[in-house]
């Protein structure tokens, strides 16, 4: 028996399958995610739409418990008390700098719970001896593939984030043409269990393949792409979410899962949009991996070229003496956590009359609007805070760009070498400033693999050191000033 | 194929449209929380798992279904209180801008 109908089929024929009331809550429930997540979208009612959409998923659930079929109370309230402990720890206890894998770890428990639905469903059909549809077949078999590679996917984006294991691409010969097998192999196990429904060792085969999938599908992506991955994987655990729904047949799973599928994929498509390349580029192209290797061979030509320094006292002084001054963070500062001390610096050189503000890189860091995270932290006030567009045509008006453990969102070899994978990027255009102080730890390329041009630059200052440690001498120097 | 399931895939299909026009146009602050947010949303599978784990005689599924209410918990649960504690910054500093 299907435990629910899609409200419109339902009428009141199927009143006695399930009350109607549960049916209307759900409906309310799927209007408050509406309202929330389009009050997500303004940052005057954000907190007030989380807050909406955590009311509408209380009343889903508080909804599902009176389900007739719903019998087993105990455990489910010890699995909901565990959960909620667990989620609430970790939900306080994780720094900021720590969002982009707390999200991934999140997406990939959402698909893994998506895919065990899936996964419970098809047992519960053949231990029962019910009948497996056709349908049923292909939904159970899509949910377990999506949820799997949602999980496994999530994972390694988790451990990559995490620096569990590299953040550099891993490839390895004949990739395209493996996973082109698995997935073969997995369409083919799939039409196999349509025509003998009840074959359980198919069905564990293709939830292990699955499983693969998803491991595969994340190593080859660089770290540096990975606000794209996460905005990918984050749209993917909400289409798991919706072929659970398919599983169990439910609306609001369906619908619920639609909506955070269609936001996953806006954010995918603007952080594509950000580095100026298509999603299929992002995927499968193991950016990153090969400028590696090619600049092993230009380090030669690094070294003869001469680059400025400049030490923190004169940097101080600099920034001290600036009208303006535009901060550019990047990954850096996040690794280092150097967002308080960013913040300290920049109101030591408010107090000496400089106009601060920031200039945000769409993809800096390692997931959307990262940089933005970590500055509100640090109570940054958010009408400093500049996106590309409005700060490009004012670098020409600052006296100094400080760039922070950014690299690639700033190499102007992207607007002008061809050659250059990261040419047709957009980039903050840092050069354009009277000067540009960088802060890094040292001259390695980005994370594409690229030299970069603007360090070579007559107007450009290297202030070598960890992100956290220059700025604090920065600051001690703005302070004797 | 069920006229069950072609009707569930109306509703999928006109809930991704609505999605798209509902969350476009976010501001780049937004972001993480949108995303956040989003995936606590995403835990709604534990509907799906509480149902599963309904009845009362053990059996793999009901135990399958009972790990799958944890984990969208953990993801429903955190989720939303993470995207709380990172608006509740943005709205402190508002105030004082």
């Amino acid at each position: 028996m299907i435990p629910t109908m899609p409200i419109f089929l339902l009428g009141f024929s199927l009143s006695e399958v399930l009350p109607t009331s549960i049916q209307l809550s759900y409906l309310v429930a799927t209007s408050l995610f509406f309202f929330g997540l389009k009050q997500l979208g303004s940052p005057a009612t954000a907190r007030n739409g989380n807050i909406l959409a955590s009311i509408g998923m209380f009343l889903a659930v508080a909804a599902t418990l009176v389900d007739r079929g719903v019998l087993n109370y105990p455990m489910i309230f010890l699995g909901i008390i565990i959960g909620s402990v667990i989620g609430a720890v970790t939900a306080q206890k994780v720094a900021m700098t720590a969002m982009p894998q707390m999200v991934g770890l999140f997406n990939g428990l959402g698909g893994a719970a998506s895919a065990l639905v899936a996964v419970a469903e098809f047992y519960r059909l053949v231990q029962n001896n019910l009948d497996i549809t056709v349908g049923a077949s292909i939904t159970t078999v899509l949910g377990t593939l999506i949820g799997g590679v949602t999980f496994t996917g999530s994972m390694v984006a988790f451990a990559k984030l995490q620096e569990l294991m590299t953040g550099k691409p891993i490839v390895f010969p004949a990739q395209q043409p493996f996973n082109a097998f698995l997935l073969g192999a997995f369409l083919f196990g799939s039409v196999f269990l349509i025509i003998d429904p009840n074959n359980t060792l198919v069905f564990l085969g293709l939830a292990v393949i699955s499983l693969v999938l998803g491991v595969l599908f994340v190593i080859p992506i660089g770290g540096g792409d990975m606000p794209v991955v996460i905005s990918l994987l984050n749209s993917l655990s909400g289409i798991a979410a919706s072929a659970a729904g398919f599983v169990v047949m439910n609306n609001i799973l369906i619908i619920a899962g639609a909506l955070v599928g269609a936001s996953g994929l806006i954010l995918t498509v603007i952080m594509c949009k950000a580095m100026n390349r298509s999603l299929a580029n992002v995927l499968f192209s193991a950016f990153g991996g090969d400028g590696v290797a090619g600049s092993g061979g230009a380090g030669g030509a690094i070294e003869t070229r001469t680059v400025r320094t400049v030490d923190p006292e004169e940097g101080g002084m600099m920034l001290g003496y600036a009208r303006s001054v535009v901060i550019v963070p990047g990954y850096g500062m996040a690794v280092a956590q150097a967002q308080h001390s960013v913040r300290e610096l920049a109101d030591q050189l408010e107090r000496l009359g400089v106009d601060v503000r920031y200039a945000i890189h769409p993809v800096a860091g390692r997931m959307p609007g990262h940089m933005n995270v970590l500055l509100a932290e640090a109570n940054v006030p958010y009408s400093q805070l500049y996106d590309m567009e409005d700060i490009n045509p004012e670098f020409e008006r600052a006296d100094v760009a400080l760039v922070i453990g950014a690299n690639d969102v700033v190499n102007p070899a992207a607007r002008s070498d061809r050659n250059s994978p990261l040419y047709g990027m957009p980039i903050l255009d840092v050069d354009r400033a009277k000067n540009t102080i960088v802060i890094k730890r040292g001259m390695n390329p980005g994370y594409a693999g690229v030299e970069n041009e603007l360090f070579f630059k007559p107007g450009t200052m290297m202030l070598f050191g960890g992100a956290k440690d220059a700025v604090a001498k920065l600051v001690s120097a703005v302070k004797q000033l | 194929m069920t006229d069950t399931l072609i009707m569930a895939l109306f509703v999928f299909v006109l809930a991704s449209f609505a999605g798209f026009e509902v969350i476009n146009k976010v501001p780049p602050t937004l972001h993480t929380p949108l995303m956040s947010g989003a995936n606590a949303i995403s835990g709604i599978s534990v509907i799906g798992a509480i149902v599963i784990a309904g009845p009362q005689n053990w059996s793999l599924s009901v135990i399958l279904g009972l790990v799958a209410i944890v984990l969208a918990t953990i993801n429903v649960v955190g989720g939303f209180l993470v995207t709380d504690r990172m608006l509740q910054m943005f709205k402190k500093k508002e105030v004082k801008a």
